[in-house]
Protein backbone atom coordinates (compact mmCIF):
# COMPACT_ATOMS: atom_id res chain seq x y z
CA UNK A 1 0.00 0.00 0.00
CA UNK A 2 1.69 3.20 -0.95
CA UNK A 3 -0.76 5.43 -2.72
CA UNK A 4 -2.57 7.97 -0.61
CA UNK A 5 -6.13 7.00 -1.39
CA UNK A 6 -5.51 3.34 -0.45
CA UNK A 7 -3.78 4.37 2.76
CA UNK A 8 -6.51 6.86 3.60
CA UNK A 9 -9.22 4.32 2.89
CA UNK A 10 -7.53 1.70 5.11
CA UNK A 11 -6.92 4.23 7.88
CA UNK A 12 -10.56 5.32 7.71
CA UNK A 13 -11.47 1.70 8.39
CA UNK A 14 -9.35 1.62 11.52
CA UNK A 15 -6.07 0.29 10.11
CA UNK A 16 -3.55 1.88 12.49
CA UNK A 17 -0.55 0.81 10.44
CA UNK A 18 -1.95 2.64 7.41
CA UNK A 19 -2.40 5.76 9.53
CA UNK A 20 1.18 5.43 10.81
CA UNK A 21 2.36 5.18 7.20
CA UNK A 22 0.56 8.42 6.32
CA UNK A 23 2.25 10.11 9.28
CA UNK A 24 5.67 8.79 8.23
CA UNK A 25 5.12 9.90 4.66
CA UNK A 26 4.05 13.46 5.44
CA UNK A 27 5.53 14.45 8.81
CA UNK A 28 8.66 16.01 7.28
CA UNK A 29 6.56 18.14 4.89
CA UNK A 30 4.31 19.32 7.69
CA UNK A 31 7.24 19.97 10.00
CA UNK A 32 9.09 21.91 7.33
CA UNK A 33 5.99 24.03 6.65
CA UNK A 34 5.53 24.68 10.37
CA UNK A 35 9.21 25.59 10.84
CA UNK A 36 8.95 28.18 8.07
CA UNK A 37 5.64 29.58 9.31
CA UNK A 38 6.55 29.80 13.00
CA UNK A 39 9.57 31.56 14.46
CA UNK A 40 9.63 29.38 17.55
CA UNK A 41 10.62 25.68 17.16
CA UNK A 42 8.30 24.73 20.04
CA UNK A 43 5.39 26.34 18.18
CA UNK A 44 6.37 24.40 15.07
CA UNK A 45 6.30 21.16 17.04
CA UNK A 46 2.87 22.09 18.44
CA UNK A 47 1.62 22.70 14.91
CA UNK A 48 2.99 19.32 13.82
CA UNK A 49 1.19 17.54 16.66
CA UNK A 50 -2.06 19.48 16.30
CA UNK A 51 -2.10 18.79 12.57
CA UNK A 52 -1.85 15.02 12.90
CA UNK A 53 -4.22 14.88 15.87
CA UNK A 54 -6.72 16.76 13.71
CA UNK A 55 -6.06 14.43 10.76
CA UNK A 56 -6.60 11.44 13.04
CA UNK A 57 -9.88 12.79 14.38
CA UNK A 58 -11.31 14.06 11.08
CA UNK A 59 -10.03 11.46 8.65
CA UNK A 60 -13.44 9.78 8.68
CA UNK A 61 -14.95 13.02 7.28
CA UNK A 62 -12.38 13.30 4.51
CA UNK A 63 -14.30 12.71 1.30
CA UNK A 64 -11.50 12.43 -1.19
CA UNK A 65 -12.82 15.22 -3.40
CA UNK A 66 -9.60 17.12 -2.72
CA UNK A 67 -6.31 15.23 -2.67
CA UNK A 68 -5.18 14.05 0.75
CA UNK A 69 -2.08 16.24 0.60
CA UNK A 70 -4.13 19.38 -0.16
CA UNK A 71 -6.41 18.57 2.75
CA UNK A 72 -3.42 17.95 5.02
CA UNK A 73 -1.70 21.18 3.97
CA UNK A 74 -4.93 23.06 4.66
CA UNK A 75 -5.07 21.69 8.21
CA UNK A 76 -1.38 22.42 8.81
CA UNK A 77 -1.57 25.94 7.38
CA UNK A 78 -4.68 26.75 9.39
CA UNK A 79 -3.04 25.41 12.55
CA UNK A 80 -0.04 27.67 11.90
CA UNK A 81 -2.13 30.75 11.17
CA UNK A 82 -4.33 30.19 14.22
CA UNK A 83 -1.30 29.88 16.45
CA UNK A 84 0.19 33.06 15.00
CA UNK A 85 -3.09 34.90 15.44
CA UNK A 86 -3.48 33.72 19.00
CA UNK A 87 -0.57 35.81 20.09
CA UNK A 88 -0.90 38.98 18.07
CA UNK A 89 -3.45 41.42 16.84
CA UNK A 90 -5.48 39.71 14.13
CA UNK A 91 -3.83 40.01 10.73
CA UNK A 92 -5.64 40.94 7.57
CA UNK A 93 -7.85 38.21 6.27
CA UNK A 94 -6.30 36.18 3.49
CA UNK A 95 -9.09 37.38 1.23
CA UNK A 96 -8.40 41.04 1.78
CA UNK A 97 -6.83 42.63 -1.28
CA UNK A 98 -3.08 43.07 -1.05
CA UNK A 99 -2.11 46.68 -0.91
CA UNK A 100 0.12 46.98 -3.90
CA UNK A 101 1.27 50.49 -3.23
CA UNK A 102 3.86 51.20 -5.88
CA UNK A 103 6.46 52.46 -3.47
CA UNK A 104 6.59 49.11 -1.68
CA UNK A 105 6.53 47.09 -4.87
CA UNK A 106 9.40 48.91 -6.53
CA UNK A 107 12.88 47.48 -6.20
CA UNK A 108 15.12 49.61 -4.02
CA UNK A 109 18.26 47.57 -3.60
CA UNK A 110 19.93 47.19 -7.00
CA UNK A 111 23.04 45.19 -6.28
CA UNK A 112 24.52 42.12 -7.86
CA UNK A 113 24.88 39.40 -5.21
CA UNK A 114 28.19 38.14 -6.54
CA UNK A 115 27.31 34.59 -5.52
CA UNK A 116 25.37 31.75 -7.13
CA UNK A 117 22.44 30.13 -5.29
CA UNK A 118 24.43 26.87 -5.14
CA UNK A 119 27.32 28.61 -3.35
CA UNK A 120 24.97 30.57 -1.13
CA UNK A 121 23.12 27.47 0.07
CA UNK A 122 26.36 26.01 1.43
CA UNK A 123 26.53 28.77 4.02
CA UNK A 124 24.69 28.31 7.30
CA UNK A 125 24.65 32.07 7.74
CA UNK A 126 22.88 32.55 4.40
CA UNK A 127 20.31 29.90 5.31
CA UNK A 128 19.69 31.65 8.63
CA UNK A 129 19.21 34.93 6.77
CA UNK A 130 16.77 33.23 4.38
CA UNK A 131 14.72 32.01 7.34
CA UNK A 132 14.79 35.45 8.97
CA UNK A 133 13.61 37.00 5.71
CA UNK A 134 10.63 34.60 5.54
CA UNK A 135 9.87 35.35 9.19
CA UNK A 136 9.74 39.04 8.37
CA UNK A 137 7.02 38.57 5.74
CA UNK A 138 3.46 39.45 6.73
CA UNK A 139 1.60 36.20 7.51
CA UNK A 140 -0.74 36.38 4.56
CA UNK A 141 2.22 36.57 2.18
CA UNK A 142 4.28 34.08 4.13
CA UNK A 143 1.67 31.33 3.85
CA UNK A 144 1.47 31.73 0.07
CA UNK A 145 5.24 31.82 -0.35
CA UNK A 146 5.90 28.82 1.90
CA UNK A 147 3.32 26.67 0.13
CA UNK A 148 4.33 27.63 -3.40
CA UNK A 149 8.08 28.23 -3.36
CA UNK A 150 9.23 26.20 -0.36
CA UNK A 151 6.81 23.27 -0.31
CA UNK A 152 6.58 23.29 -4.09
CA UNK A 153 2.80 23.24 -4.50
CA UNK A 154 1.38 24.56 -7.77
CA UNK A 155 -0.36 27.94 -7.87
CA UNK A 156 -3.70 26.13 -8.15
CA UNK A 157 -2.95 23.84 -5.18
CA UNK A 158 -1.86 26.83 -3.11
CA UNK A 159 -5.13 28.56 -3.96
CA UNK A 160 -7.07 25.42 -2.95
CA UNK A 161 -5.21 25.06 0.36
CA UNK A 162 -5.79 28.71 1.32
CA UNK A 163 -9.27 28.99 -0.25
CA UNK A 164 -8.26 32.09 -2.18
CA UNK A 165 -8.29 32.79 -5.92
CA UNK A 166 -5.45 32.01 -8.31
CA UNK A 167 -4.87 35.71 -9.17
CA UNK A 168 -4.76 36.42 -5.44
CA UNK A 169 -2.07 33.74 -5.02
CA UNK A 170 -0.06 35.22 -7.88
CA UNK A 171 -0.21 38.76 -6.50
CA UNK A 172 0.81 37.68 -3.01
CA UNK A 173 3.53 35.39 -4.28
CA UNK A 174 5.10 38.15 -6.33
CA UNK A 175 4.91 40.58 -3.44
CA UNK A 176 6.56 38.05 -1.15
CA UNK A 177 9.34 37.35 -3.65
CA UNK A 178 10.02 41.09 -4.04
CA UNK A 179 10.26 41.55 -0.27
CA UNK A 180 12.58 38.57 0.11
CA UNK A 181 14.74 39.84 -2.75
CA UNK A 182 15.12 43.20 -0.98
CA UNK A 183 15.99 41.54 2.30
CA UNK A 184 18.58 39.20 0.77
CA UNK A 185 20.04 41.95 -1.43
CA UNK A 186 20.67 44.09 1.65
CA UNK A 187 22.29 41.10 3.31
CA UNK A 188 24.56 40.27 0.37
CA UNK A 189 25.52 43.92 -0.01
CA UNK A 190 26.64 44.01 3.62
CA UNK A 191 28.39 40.64 3.31
CA UNK A 192 30.40 41.68 0.27
CA UNK B 1 17.75 55.94 -5.36
CA UNK B 2 19.97 54.72 -8.08
CA UNK B 3 17.18 53.14 -10.07
CA UNK B 4 15.86 55.57 -12.68
CA UNK B 5 12.32 54.63 -13.19
CA UNK B 6 11.44 54.82 -16.85
CA UNK B 7 8.17 53.80 -18.38
CA UNK B 8 9.70 50.66 -19.86
CA UNK B 9 11.07 49.63 -16.47
CA UNK B 10 7.63 50.09 -14.90
CA UNK B 11 6.03 48.03 -17.63
CA UNK B 12 8.57 45.28 -17.10
CA UNK B 13 7.84 45.24 -13.38
CA UNK B 14 4.17 44.64 -14.05
CA UNK B 15 4.89 41.77 -16.41
CA UNK B 16 7.43 40.09 -14.16
CA UNK B 17 5.11 37.72 -12.27
CA UNK B 18 4.10 35.81 -15.40
CA UNK B 19 7.58 36.05 -16.85
CA UNK B 20 9.19 34.52 -13.75
CA UNK B 21 6.73 31.66 -13.75
CA UNK B 22 7.24 31.02 -17.45
CA UNK B 23 3.68 32.00 -18.24
CA UNK B 24 4.27 35.18 -20.23
CA UNK B 25 3.41 35.09 -23.94
CA UNK B 26 6.33 34.78 -26.35
CA UNK B 27 6.23 38.38 -27.58
CA UNK B 28 6.17 39.66 -23.99
CA UNK B 29 9.17 37.49 -23.15
CA UNK B 30 11.00 38.92 -26.15
CA UNK B 31 10.14 42.49 -25.16
CA UNK B 32 11.34 41.82 -21.62
CA UNK B 33 14.58 40.27 -22.79
CA UNK B 34 15.22 43.15 -25.18
CA UNK B 35 14.76 45.60 -22.32
CA UNK B 36 16.98 43.55 -20.02
CA UNK B 37 19.76 43.60 -22.61
CA UNK B 38 20.13 47.37 -22.28
CA UNK B 39 18.88 48.18 -18.78
CA UNK B 40 21.42 47.24 -16.13
CA UNK B 41 19.12 47.94 -13.18
CA UNK B 42 16.27 45.78 -14.41
CA UNK B 43 18.73 43.02 -15.29
CA UNK B 44 20.07 42.98 -11.74
CA UNK B 45 16.54 42.98 -10.30
CA UNK B 46 15.37 40.12 -12.50
CA UNK B 47 18.56 38.16 -11.90
CA UNK B 48 18.34 38.52 -8.11
CA UNK B 49 14.62 37.71 -8.14
CA UNK B 50 15.37 34.51 -10.03
CA UNK B 51 18.15 33.74 -7.56
CA UNK B 52 15.77 34.36 -4.66
CA UNK B 53 13.30 31.83 -6.04
CA UNK B 54 16.04 29.29 -6.80
CA UNK B 55 17.49 29.65 -3.31
CA UNK B 56 14.25 28.78 -1.58
CA UNK B 57 13.25 26.07 -4.04
CA UNK B 58 16.60 24.33 -3.62
CA UNK B 59 17.02 24.73 0.12
CA UNK B 60 17.09 21.27 1.71
CA UNK B 61 13.98 20.15 3.60
CA UNK B 62 14.78 19.80 7.29
CA UNK B 63 14.54 16.31 8.74
CA UNK B 64 12.23 15.91 11.68
CA UNK B 65 14.50 15.66 14.74
CA UNK B 66 14.35 12.23 16.42
CA UNK B 67 12.91 13.58 19.67
CA UNK B 68 10.23 15.57 17.82
CA UNK B 69 9.26 12.45 15.88
CA UNK B 70 9.18 10.34 19.06
CA UNK B 71 6.93 12.85 20.84
CA UNK B 72 4.58 12.96 17.84
CA UNK B 73 4.22 9.18 17.82
CA UNK B 74 3.59 9.16 21.58
CA UNK B 75 0.97 11.92 21.42
CA UNK B 76 -0.84 10.19 18.58
CA UNK B 77 -0.93 6.89 20.41
CA UNK B 78 -2.29 8.62 23.53
CA UNK B 79 -4.97 10.35 21.48
CA UNK B 80 -5.94 7.12 19.77
CA UNK B 81 -6.22 5.18 23.04
CA UNK B 82 -8.10 8.03 24.68
CA UNK B 83 -10.57 8.42 21.80
CA UNK B 84 -11.28 4.66 21.85
CA UNK B 85 -12.04 4.81 25.55
CA UNK B 86 -14.46 7.69 25.01
CA UNK B 87 -16.19 5.85 22.17
CA UNK B 88 -16.71 2.71 24.22
ZN1 LIG C 1 14.64 48.91 -16.84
Amino acid sequence: MDNDSELVHAAQNGDQRAFAQLVEKYEARVYNLARKMMRDPQDAEDVLQETFISVFRHLKDFQGDASFSTWLYRIATNASLMKLRGRKTPPLSLDAPVEMDDAGALPREIVDWGITPEEALLSGEVRAQMDAAVDALPESLRAVFVLRDIEGLSVQETADVLSISVPNVKTRLHRARLMLRENLSEYFKRAK
Amino acid sequence: MKHEHTELCAQLQSELPDYLDGEARAEICRAIETHLADCDDCRVVVDTLKKTITLYRNAPCEDVPQDVHARLVRVLSLVSTNDERINE
